[in-house]
């Protein structure tokens, strides 16, 4: 951590297949390098299928890669996740229903092992963050669907985890809802300075909250396109009319089309050399 | 864990305090109105019963009015040899003894069966198995073992009504979490302990308490079903067998009565342990029992 010029991330040469007994296996990764800086908040975008919540679950080491190395703050997958360098944020909030939104955000510093004066302090501040000062003691059904994942937000923050990683967050939330929580995760991911990795399948989402956005395709999942968002900071609901913002969300776009564009491309040469094959 | 359609909240931080909506009128209210139906139906259908009783000329001993009942429960209350509290007193406490005991196998295995799944392999379909079997046919090998008059017999009959159901529900509490809870306690580096504890346990207490509401009722069908097959005679079975013979129905269905409500109130009871284990739980927000 204290290297800024070291990748939080290197991923090198991952691949991950799937295979369950006799069915043919399923190549979900192929080849993927990627390095992901200090702060930068990078961005995984791709049609469905095409790896990316793999990808960052092998980041996290929810799951093991079938090939290739993850070196996390200059150490492997599984010593960081050890070391509680994660914050992770999925589609649903998975709050306990049993706890309180205070008790949400203290969970992952009991299990840490923090000082109830710490956890309390700590749940304080940052619900604070996510601004939900006053809602410590409500439980989790009398929040909004958006309220919910802000606690999920503040309780992956809670141990200060070198790298967010979240998986489509805001995939479940209306469009309006969405846009007020990217500006959210913009402002906290300012604050806070932590890295993360953001798996969406919304251009808009991507190009607006990233400053690098990284294209992949399906089957097997590939990275197809590393874009640069040059967009100034802070960004805000101004950014979104910007021509430079219509530039990148139709550079990633197109990004995305190309691939598919290949795959029409191959299909066609395959049913010409099956009906070759007839004939 | 989920959004429900209760949000009320709004999205913006500014109000305080969400409170549920629906509070239009006091709770008291609410209450009242909830439950007037049902009771207008129960009043009214004692008063229909005891009228058609009285009208059809139907014999005491088929059929005894209501007011025939509470004339029976009055007079055979406290002695006699139809004595019924001590007799309802005696059954609740088979009943109570027999929860216990099932409650803690059921647990105990369901534990297990969650944690290894070479167990699971190896009880469940034994325990299905087990539950298949029609309860009566142990009741003499309770009676057998335990001994006739050992309230003990007829509280292994209830444990044994009461085993199934709190294993089952407890073990698909504790196996059935959602697989994201499961990766954000691993993101944790959480250990099994720690995750069985903070996520399978509170999971599982709302299926714990459907048991448990479930085992109120078959504890007390268990205990009185091992008293037809003998026993102290101060118990309701014994009272239900002994006074149908003496063709005394209306004690009969005195007994019948007080089982019924020491059965309504035991489940009550439970419910009222489990609101206040779960205040959080969503049951309670529909106010439904």
């Amino acid at each position: 951590m204290t290297d800024t010029n070291q990748p939080v991330v290197q991923l090198h040469g991952i691949d991950k297949v799937f295979g369950r007994g006799d069915q043919p296996p399923t190549v979900a990764l192929e080849g993927i390098d990627l390095d992901i800086r200090m702060g930068e908040f990078v961005s995984l975008i791709g049609p469905s299928g095409c790896g990316k919540s793999t990808l960052l679950r092998i980041i996290g080491d929810l799951i093991a890669p079938t090939r290739g190395t993850v070196v996390v703050n200059g150490k492997p997958a599984d010593q960081a996740r050890r070391d509680r360098d994660y914050g992770m944020v999925f589609q649903a909030p998975v709050l306990f229903e049993w706890r309180t939104v205070e008790d949400n955000v203290k969970l992952p510093l009991e299990i840490q092992g923090a000082s109830a004066a710490k956890r309390t302090a700590r749940a304080k501040e940052m619900l604070e963050l996510v601004e939900l000062g006053d809602f410590l003691g409500h439980y989790p059904w009398q929040l909004s669907g958006g309220m919910q994942q802000r606690v999920a937000i503040a309780r992956a923050l809670a141990f200060e985890p070198a790298i967010l990683l979240m998986d489509e967050p805001f995939g479940a939330l209306d469009e309006m809802t969405r846009e007020r929580m990217n500006s959210e995760v913009l402002r906290i991911w300012e604050r806070t300075g932590t890295t993360v990795v953001f798996v969406t399948h919304s251009i808009p989402e991507a190009v607006f909250l990233s400053s690098r956005v990284v294209v992949m395709s399906a089957r097997p999942g590939r990275i197809t396109k590393v874009i640069d968002v040059d967009l100034p900071r802070p960004r805000n609901e101004d950014t979104r009319e910007t021509r430079r913002y219509f530039e990148l969300v139709t550079e990633v776009r197109e990004a995305l089309r190309r691939r598919k564009d290949d795959l029409a491309g191959l299909g066609s040469v395959d049913r010409t050399m099956a009906e070759g094959a007839v004939g | 864990m989920s959004a429900t359609a209760g949000s009320v909240a709004g999205q913006g931080s500014a109000r305080s305090s969400p409170g549920p909506v629906g509070r239009r009128q006091p709770r008291w209210l609410r209450n009242v109105r909830y439950y007037l139906p049902a009771v207008i139906v129960f009043v009214g259908g004692l008063v229909l019963w005891e009228m058609l009783v009285g009208l059809a000329n139907i014999q005491a001993f088929i059929f005894p009015k209501p007011s025939a009942i509470l004339a029976a429960l009055q007079a055979n209350w406290g002695e006699g040899r139809f004595a019924l509290a001590p007799s309802a007193q005696a059954t609740l406490i088979e009943a109570l003894g027999g929860l216990a005991i099932g409650t803690a196998a059921g647990v105990v295995v369901a534990f297990a069966t969650a944690r290894w799944v070479s167990a699971r392999a190896a009880l469940l379909p034994l325990a299905v198995a087990a539950n298949a079997i029609p309860i009566i046919a142990f009741a003499p090998l309770m009676n057998n073992w335990f001994g006739v008059l050992n309230p003990l017999s007829k509280m292994m009959m209830a444990a044994i009504l009461v085993f199934f159901p709190v294993m089952a529900n407890v073990t698909r509490g504790l196996v059935q979490v959602e697989p994201a809870a499961l990766e954000l306690m691993r993101s944790y580096a959480a250990t099994e302990w720690t995750v069985l504890r903070k996520v399978r346990v509170p999971n599982a207490l709302p299926f714990f308490f459907t048991a448990l509401r479930l085992g109120a009722t078959l504890s007390l069908i268990g205990a009185i079903v091992g008293e037809y097959f003998g026993g102290s005679s101060l118990v309701l079975g014994r009272i239900i067998v002994q006074s149908a013979s003496a063709l005394r129905f209306d004690i009969t269905w005195a007994a019948i009565v007080l089982g019924a409500v020491t059965g309504i109130v035991f489940y009550l009871v439970i419910v009222i342990v489990e609101r206040a284990v779960m205040p959080w739980h969503g049951s309670l927000r529909s106010g439904e029992l």
